[in-house]
């Protein structure tokens, strides 16, 4: 029986641009830092209330996971913002959103109420989108 | 009795935002909540009940964490226990080992011990730590 989640995959354009922008700008902590060959790390990040759950930033152009066409692709829909990855919650979202806001952090929708909570979108550096929730449903 | 004037709320979350980033920046000094208070240009009590509702900590409880996050990262880079408790602002030995322990659950001694281990064994055997289904599909092992 599945009993939780452990990891899940974001890819992004620069490696070690993403795991600055993870950590110094939405202040996740890094996990794990394992060299995987061609300059290219099995990195993982968590948010720091939640070390369970490890977000691995798995790097599109190098690695060797993808051949050139491929990744190709991949780098221009990453880019063109066409994944949503996930919902970050946080305690208040409009603190939130200044503070990433002021660290430089891109937001293509401010904070607004929804049925579920006040929601704010943000990009990561890579073109990545993440819903940015403040829950006021439980 | 004069009115009380009405604030934008996005200019009273942009003061409590700049306190937290001046706690962000200043952990390692000799703090207290006036300062803080101060420095977001509020009163303290309208401070503190402000910052926790938007972090759900006391200004104080977040500058605990902040301290501890340090001490964390520093004693995994291998750095003594007395130069860490120094350098994230602690005011004692025990005071920084206590509230370590509190936080974590682990004396800082025995969280350095487990760190340094788990680092070693990484170095050893790097694959062990990376799931196999990721390793194997992309061929890392090759």
């Amino acid at each position: 029986m599945i009993s939780k989640l452990s990891h899940a995959s974001v890819y992004v354009i620069d490696q070690e641009s993403a795991r600055d922008f993870y950590v110094n700008k939405l202040g996740l902590e890094e996990r794990m830092r394992i060299p995987i060959g061609e300059d290219a790390f099995w990195l993982t990040v968590s948010p720091k209330d939640q070390p369970e759950l490890e977000i691995t930033l798995m790097p599109i152009n190098k690695g060797g996971m993808f051949k050139p066409d491929v990744a190709r692709v991949l780098t221009e829909m990453v880019s063109n913002g066409t994944f949503g990855v996930g919902v970050f919650e946080c305690e208040d979202v409009y603190a939130t959103y200044e503070e990433l806001k002021s660290k430089g952090v891109i937001f293509t929708k401010e904070p607004k109420q929804e049925f579920y909570g006040i929601e704010a979108m943000l990009r990561d550096d890579s073109g990545n989108w993440f819903s940015l929730v403040q829950r006021t449903d439980k | 009795m004069p009115e009380q004037p009405e604030y934008p709320r996005f200019y009273l979350y942009r003061r409590i935002v700049e306190a937290k980033l001046f706690i962000d920046r200043h952990y390692a000094e000799k703090l207290d909540l006036e300062d803080i208070a101060t420095e977001a240009c509020f009163s303290k009590y309208h401070f503190l009940r402000l910052f926790k509702q938007a972090y759900g900590k006391s200004p104080h409880q977040y500058l605990t964490r902040v301290r501890v996050d340090k001490a964390r990262e520093l004693l995994l880079k291998g750095e003594g226990i007395a130069d860490v408790c120094e350098a994230t602002g602690f005011q004692s030995i025990p005071s920084f080992c206590n509230l370590f322990k509190k936080a974590t659950g682990k004396s800082p001694k025995a969280y350095m011990s487990e760190a340094r281990l788990r680092l070693d064994e990484q170095e050893k055997a790097p694959f062990n730590y990376v799931p196999g289904c990721f390793a194997d599909t992309y061929r890392w092992k090759e």
